[in-house]
């Protein structure tokens, strides 16, 4: 069988199990595509063994029978995620030659339920930016190329590796994070799914921490119903992480049954943007017509502090960030700069950091310290929390008004060009994040499913927002919207 | 609000990166765009309204006051850019 490395994680599931292909044949194919496609910068460093390895034990643990879900399935692993043995930095410099002593929560899940890890996948340093171009491994590249054009587009960002990776079909499926969008805004910018679950579903342990009331990591994979499979997997409690939710996990593949009649799906009139291409408004309302064909009742709402999201994101974030940061000193893991003769231990610090940390990442390590300094914590910090309040409120009040799901764009354009917004100011880019960023400001679930291409040929995607905990609901929407939109275009191979 | 070179000099001490003197003024022009986008949350009526401190309606669990981990010196220095004799290294702080 060829091209087993286009599989979804449910036909190689229900393939390994009957039989009709290994673990080792599907890992090879997708190992075989990890080596053609350096074009794409997706993989940044490879586990060829370890995979070989963990797939040998799947194949052993399928035959035996009673075999997870995940069993066999060759996945890429952001590089967020520390892996033992493996390096892990993030995409930056200052975690450069980094290899954990230990495994994080999620991936130990991953591999007890017998899934394999290909290797570590690209992304903005830190995650912190849109369209991975701020990596220490240089730009990720998205395989979706404009009609008619060879420039190179960005696959999103923060997990741009994973997006490029799932989309390109070298590997099932991948991990991301999402700290203000980094799962959907570039699941949307390359034709996947991904969803971001409720804050406190997936544990953060061993996830390198950007802003800690924000961070949650998520599956990106081709099919709303192989984020189920990867996401239950992903889940659980997890008493090293304070904030883990002490809650069951539901099955949320046998969630996905294709029934969404009388479910009350809203449409926030606050996500109407100026400027916002048309075809991205076409897309929306063709949404909501597909949840209506399929018996949903749509409804009208208003999120009315949804203008300022962005801007409270801007403050929390960076702050968060400026004290999570503030671990890499050049003295206990990672890079230490080249000291002279005279220099004192500030000088080490400084110097280290200076080399070590990115421009942008340097950049919101300073704004987090300025608008947590003294004077201006009230004016900035404590003031954009209590935006946060409001902004969750906003939901609750929708929620309690009998809504199940919110239906936005998943972004506010398609993708853009590499290097096209080199020479915006940094505010331009984070407006990528405008309808993802509420999410995370809420603590809510979020999952983007593909659903067209524009007029260049570049794929579109809609977000849809769940109440807490209702993943499963949520997943079942998707699945409506992504049976509906019928969204099959794959990019032509050029890498 | 406004940062000067000043102020972005104070503030880049403060996070502890080095940031050269011909850079500041830079990073001062980079700061204001950012803090000016910053600026339209003090439209919003914040009136008795509580900062957020938990996105989740949870109390943080309490773990029993034992020890749980440890004995695990060479595997928290191993990957230590400058590590001796059991110890971090670090440039001497004390005179």
């Amino acid at each position: 069988m060829t091209d087993l490395n286009k599989l979804t994680i449910a036909d190689a599931r229900d393939g390994m199990r009957k039989g009709d292909f290994t673990s080792a044949e599907i890992t090879e194919a997708c190992l075989t595509e990890i080596d053609g496609a350096s074009a794409l910068n997706a993989f940044v460093h490879g586990t060829a063994d370890m995979a070989r390895e963990q797939a040998a034990a799947a194949d052993t643990r399928i035959k035996a029978g009673d075999a997870p879900n995940m069993c066999g399935i060759p996945l890429g692993i952001k590089d967020l995620f520390c892996t033992k043995g493996v390096p892990s930095q993030a995409a930056s410099r200052i975690l450069e030659g980094f290899k954990p002593e230990y495994e994080s929560t999620i991936t130990s899940q991953l591999f007890d339920a017998g899934a394999v890890m290909l290797g570590k996948l690209n992304m903005d340093e830190f995650a912190m930016g849109s369209s991975n171009e701020t990596s220490i491994y240089g730009d990720a590249v998205n395989p979706w190329r404009r009609e008619g054009s060879d420039a190179k587009i960005t696959p999103g960002g923060s997990s741009g590796g994973s997006a490029s990776a799932v989309a390109a079909d070298l590997c099932l499926a991948a991990t991301g994070t999402d700290t203000g969008g980094s799962i959907r805004q570039p699941a949307a910018f390359t034709g996947i799914t991904g969803i971001k679950p409720t804050y406190g579903r997936c544990s953060r342990w061993g996830v390198v921490a950007f802003a800690s009331s924000l961070d949650q990591a998520g599956p990106m994979t081709k099919t709303v119903r192989d984020s189920a499979i990867m996401l239950q997997a992903m889940c659980g409690f997890d008493p090293k992480d304070s904030t883990s939710a002490d809650l069951a996990v539901p099955d949320f593949e046998a969630a996905i049954t294709g029934d969404i009649r009388g479910k009350k799906i809203g449409i926030p009139k606050e996500y109407h943007m100026d400027g916002m291409p048309a075809e991205i408004e076409a897309l929306w309302a063709d949404g909501r017509a597909m949840l209506k064909d399929a018996g949903a009742e749509i409804v009208d709402i208003s999120l009315p502090h949804t203008k300022y999201a962005l801007a409270a994101y801007y403050v929390i974030a960076p702050a968060e960030a400026s004290s999570n940061l503030a671990r890499y000193d050049g003295v206990r893991y990672g890079h230490r700069a080249t000291l002279g003769a005279g220099d004192a231990i500030d000088d080490m610090y400084e110097k280290t950091r200076a080399e070590g940390f990115g421009a942008e990442v340097q950049r919101r390590v300073m704004i987090g310290t300025y608008v947590l300094s003294a004077g201006f914590y009230d004016a900035y910090y404590n003031r954009a929390r209590r935006v946060r309040t409001l902004i969750k409120q906003d939901f609750e009040n929708v929620f309690n008004a009998g809504v199940d799901a919110i239906l936005t764009p998943a972004t506010p354009s398609a993708a853009f060009g590499l290097g096209e917004m080199k020479n915006a100011d940094p505010v331009q880019m984070y407006l990528n994040d405008v309808f993802t960023v509420t999410v995370n400001m809420a603590g809510l679930p979020g999952v983007a499913v593909p659903a067209g291409l524009d007029k260049q040929g570049l794929p579109l995607g809609l977000q849809l927002i769940g109440r807490p905990w209702e993943e499963g609901d949520l997943l079942n929407s998707a699945a409506v919207l992504e049976q509906a939109a019928g969204f099959v275009s794959k990019p032509a191979k050029w890498w | 609000m406004s940062i000067d070179k000043d102020t972005a000099a104070r503030v880049a001490k403060l996070a502890r990166i080095k940031v050269e003197d011909d850079a500041l003024p830079a990073l001062a022009q980079e700061f204001n765009a950012i803090l000016g986008f910053i600026e339209e949350l003090n439209e919003v009526d914040v009136e008795g309204v509580e900062p957020m401190t938990s996105v989740t309606p949870q109390r943080l669990k309490r773990r029993v006051d034992v020890v749980n981990d440890g004995d695990q010196q060479a595997a928290v220095l191993k990957n230590a850019p400058d590590a001796r004799e059991g110890f971090f290294a670090v440039p001497k702080v004390v005179e």
